[in-house]
């Protein structure tokens, strides 16, 4: 069982994952980033469910992927929402939260 | 998650072949036919529909193959052997210790319904090629249509309950889409969802009942068949080993014949199924009336053993099977008189014909309750076919007897033929299929000595005669009337009267345009699968004619499991390992079977022993005159009534007071509805409401006003010394002091996104580095 690639596949997608958050503008590539985020860690559940033998760790991975494509739902309606309105889904145009 | 290939199969010396070792392939062909259908449907020159007629022609192929290499099979064993059933049995997904399987389970009950649930779905595609031509969803009503017959096969030939349960599920959500096709119209949605919800209410029984037989039975099927208490085999022998704690298994038996009640209609929830007829005629015919509706009826028969030890069949007295399929046969068939759509007098014959298939199979009645699954499927899909047929091309899309048929036989000779056939055989007219089937129902009912319930089978056939005469008259004999005169009755149509009219309009609006609006006779498409299926409603009860003889009984040689103990019937383990078993020797098998009677000393038992009454042609002279009675005595007052306008019949019920009640009684349907809408469910909905309301306003709130009081008075004090004092001067010190801190952190507030990202990234890793280094 090589845990390590496995394990090394997840941090490098997380990695990912997380300078797309930072580092995109666009409120979709975000989303996508986020996504990656989410299976990241659904690989590391994974991988140690199969090192401990136990089912513990498919179950949280499949309530994870139920959850996320419920966010994305969610996200991707705001986004639709956001450019019905402004006619941009760029997320540093929308600092309305600025304090 | 884990393939594991486990086969087990026979090799003893029964014949098999490839159709039976294949017969899985029977609902995969459907079901990926609804997968093409639905991606690729619309692109294709025929909308998808070739597909579905082409997958379900296959089926058809596949089982009848199987059906062919089954009797191949019943041939090669000997007279008294146990002709095992072709398993084939595959891990599916396994979790916590529970192995699902997926697999087949081929004998000769399974071929019989496989048979027939290909070859109706096969004429219905054909038939609804032309039936909704033109209609706006037609790729989708073909795709649903072909996923139906695919979870009902799935369903049929299932090897164990989780998969048998898969498709009764699937059966139920295209049960719902179907009727619901045309749901722009509000009443065919609300029927699509009476109908899901009914059926769901009894369906929480067959988990129950799959539940408790798995716990029950895993542990003995393991040990004795190496085969998990969801086998449908392991769990037949289970039951007839004497082993089962009664309780559990009499639970079980409940709550499974609570999902039949569901499904097939029986009695008290059978509400659903004459308002199902909100959907096209085609799905009328194919899942409310032929196939899906005897699931229920297929499920006793699938796990009779269950049921034969549960509930005590051929035990003194009657059991709840019985009961209820009594109850159900008089009930339906009295409100067929009052019903004015066509289609419903069909639906409530169609509760009523179940009936009689629960009342033979509580009886013991095995073999006539599953042939007559064999022959209703073919007169009943007939007759609705028929009256889809009316309506499309006579009546004008209107179901309605009274208003918009009449004197069809003229203009519709074929439709009128085939009906007439379909009529005789659903009455029992002998030499038609009906009676072969549902006379031997009565009278094995009689032998079993249930005298009571044999009189409730005979007031059932003379009501069936009756009200079927009655709907034959007002349809093809008399004067033409609205639509079928050749009246334009777009107009006169009152919005809901007749729902499924208002509907098929505006779906066939483009269809009908160019059509002409006179009675005449439908097109080829509709009428072939109405001559093949009354050419079979006449034929089929030949195949087990028990008039004849013995040599006739064809269906008791093939289908019947033979109650002979099984010696050694044990998995000697492993995948591709075969079956070996054992013949009974030769002065055992001379002995009585104590299969069902008690418990078996060597091996197990797949099939409890029953008695078959001895065919008599003076008690079928008895119910042949019963029927003719029936229809002479409605033939007679119909004529009266709809024709001659005879002053003592017409306006009867207004004049006669218990009349009037008992019609009123029938038309608001038992007032079933009522209860279950206005009553039960208000009962618990509202109530529950009203509690929570009163315990809001009088108690929580009591408390908590006089908590408000007290508290106020308190307050005074504490806002005077303790909060001016005291807690306002540190308040406003640390309000002071959190300004400024606001406003040195008021840059990190920068209303962006991504840096809040960034900051909450690296929170997590510095957190995340503080872990690692304390761990280690």
């Amino acid at each position: 069982m090589f845990v390590n690639q496995f394990l090394f596949l997840a941090a490098v997608l997380f990695c990912i994952g997380v300078y797309g958050v930072v580092a995109r503008k666009n409120a979709v590539l975000m989303l996508m980033s986020i996504e990656l985020i989410l299976n990241s860690v659904n690989i590391n559940l994974l991988t140690f469910a199969l090192r401990n033998g136990s089912t513990d760790g498919h179950t949280f991975a499949l309530y994870i992927i139920a959850v996320a494509a419920a966010e994305v739902g969610v996200g991707l309606g705001l986004v639709l929402l956001v450019y019905r309105n402004k006619k941009t889904i760029s997320v540093d145009d929308l600092s309305e939260m600025r304090g | 998650m884990n393939l594991v290939a486990s086969e087990s199969e026979v090799l003893a010396p029964l014949a098999s072949g490839w159709f039976l070792e294949h017969a899985w392939l029977v609902p995969v062909v459907p079901a990926i036919a609804f997968a093409l259908i639905i991606l690729i449907g619309k692109r294709l020159p025929m909308k998808g529909s070739e597909l579905g007629v082409l997958s379900m022609f296959s089926s058809l192929v596949l089982s009848v193959g199987a059906g062919y290499q089954w009797i191949q099979r019943t041939n090669s064993a000997a007279e008294e052997q146990f002709v095992e059933p072709v398993i084939k049995s595959w891990s599916w997904w396994r979790s916590g210790g529970f192995d699902f399987g997926i697999g087949q389970h081929i004998d000769g009950l399974s071929v019989l319904v496989l048979i027939v649930v290909a070859f109706i779905s096969t004429l219905v595609q054909i038939y609804s090629l032309e039936y909704l031509r033109g209609d706006r969803r037609y790729t989708h009503f073909f795709a649903a249509l072909t996923l139906f017959s695919g979870g009902m096969l799935a369903m049929v030939l299932a090897d164990n309950m989780m998969l048998f349960l898969l498709g009764w599920e699937i059966m139920g959500l295209c049960s719902f889409m179907l009727i619901g096709h045309w749901w722009e119209d509000d009443a065919n949605a609300r029927a699509a969802l009476k109908a899901f919800f009914t059926v769901r209410t009894g369906d929480a029984g067959l988990l129950v009942g799959i539940a408790i037989l798995y716990f029950s039975a895993n542990d003995w099927t393991q040990e004795n068949l190496g085969v998990s208490g969801f086998s449908i085999r392991g769990i037949s022998a289970w039951a007839l080993s004497g082993e089962p704690n009664s309780t559990a298994i009499t639970i079980a038996a409940i709550a499974l014949f609570i999902a039949c009640i569901g499904k097939s209609g029986q009695f008290p929830l059978h509400t659903w199924l004459p308002d199902a007829m909100a959907g096209p005629t085609p799905v009328s015919s194919l899942l409310h009336s032929s196939t899906m509706v005897v699931a229920g009826v297929y499920l006793v028969a699938r796990l009779y053993p269950v049921f034969f030890v549960g509930l005590d069949i051929l035990g003194s007295g009657g059991n709840l099977i019985m009961i209820i399929g009594a109850i159900t046969i008089v009930i339906s068939a009295a409100l067929a008189f009052v019903q004015n759509d066509i289609k419903r007098v069909l639906a409530y014959s169609t509760v009523s014909q179940l009936g009689y298939m629960m009342l033979g199979l509580g009886a013991g009645a095995w073999l006539p309750a599953v042939f007559h699954i064999f022959t209703h499927a073919f007169f009943k899909a007939c007759l609705f076919l028929g009256a889809g047929s009316i309506s499309h091309s006579a009546s004008h899309h209107s179901f309605d007897m009274k208003r918009d048929m009449g004197g069809l036989r003229k203009v519709m000779p074929i439709t009128f033929v085939t009906w007439i056939i379909s009529t005789l055989a659903l009455c029992g007219v002998f030499p038609f299929s009906g009676f072969f089937s549902k006379d031997e129902i009565i009278d094995n009912v009689g032998n079993n000595g249930y005298n009571t319930f044999m009189i409730v089978g005979l007031v059932g056939a003379f009501m069936t005669a009756a009200y079927m005469t009655r709907a034959t008259y007002l349809t093809f004999f008399g004067e033409p009337r609205g639509a079928s005169a050749g009246e334009n009755s777009h107009d006169s149509h009152d919005p809901h009267d007749a729902h499924a009219t208002v509907s098929a309009h505006d779906s066939h609006d483009a269809h009908d345009s160019g059509a002409t609006h006179g009675p005449h006779e439908s097109g080829l498409l509709i009428t072939i699968p109405l001559m093949i299926l009354s050419v079979l409603a006449l034929g089929s009860g030949f195949l087990n004619a028990t008039p004849f003889g013995e040599n006739w009984e064809r269906m008791k040689l093939w289908v019947e499991p033979r109650a002979v103990e099984v010696i050694d019937a044990k998995h000697s383990g492993g995948p591709g390992e075969s079956l070996v078993i054992n013949l009974p020797n030769a002065e055992e098998s001379h002995s009585k079977s104590v299969c069902g009677s008690a418990t078996p000393a060597d091996g197990v038992c797949f099939a409890p022993q029953l008695q078959h009454a001895k065919f008599k042609w003076s008690k079928a002279m008895m119910s042949m005159v019963i029927v003719f009675l029936g229809m002479a005595l409605s033939w007679i007052l119909s004529s009266r009534l709809f024709t001659k306008r005879d002053p003592r019949l017409v306006g009867l019920t207004q004049r006669v007071k218990v009349l009037g009640l008992g019609h009123k009684f029938l038309v608001n349907k038992y007032y079933l509805d009522v209860l279950y809408e206005k009553i039960i469910v208000r009962s618990i909905a509202y109530p529950i409401a009203n509690a929570a309301y009163w315990f809001n306003q009088n108690i929580l709130d009591g408390i908590l006003h006089g908590f408000a009081n007290s508290t106020r008075k308190l307050s005074g004090w504490v806002y005077q010394n303790i909060d001016q004092r005291v807690v306002d001067a540190t308040v406003n010190n640390s309000a002071t002091f959190t300004k400024s801190v606001g406003t040195a952190a008021q840059p990190t507030q920068s209303g962006k996104v991504s840096q809040y990202g960034a900051l909450l990234f690296s929170a997590a890793a510095i957190g995340a580095l503080v872990l690692v280094i304390i761990n280690t």
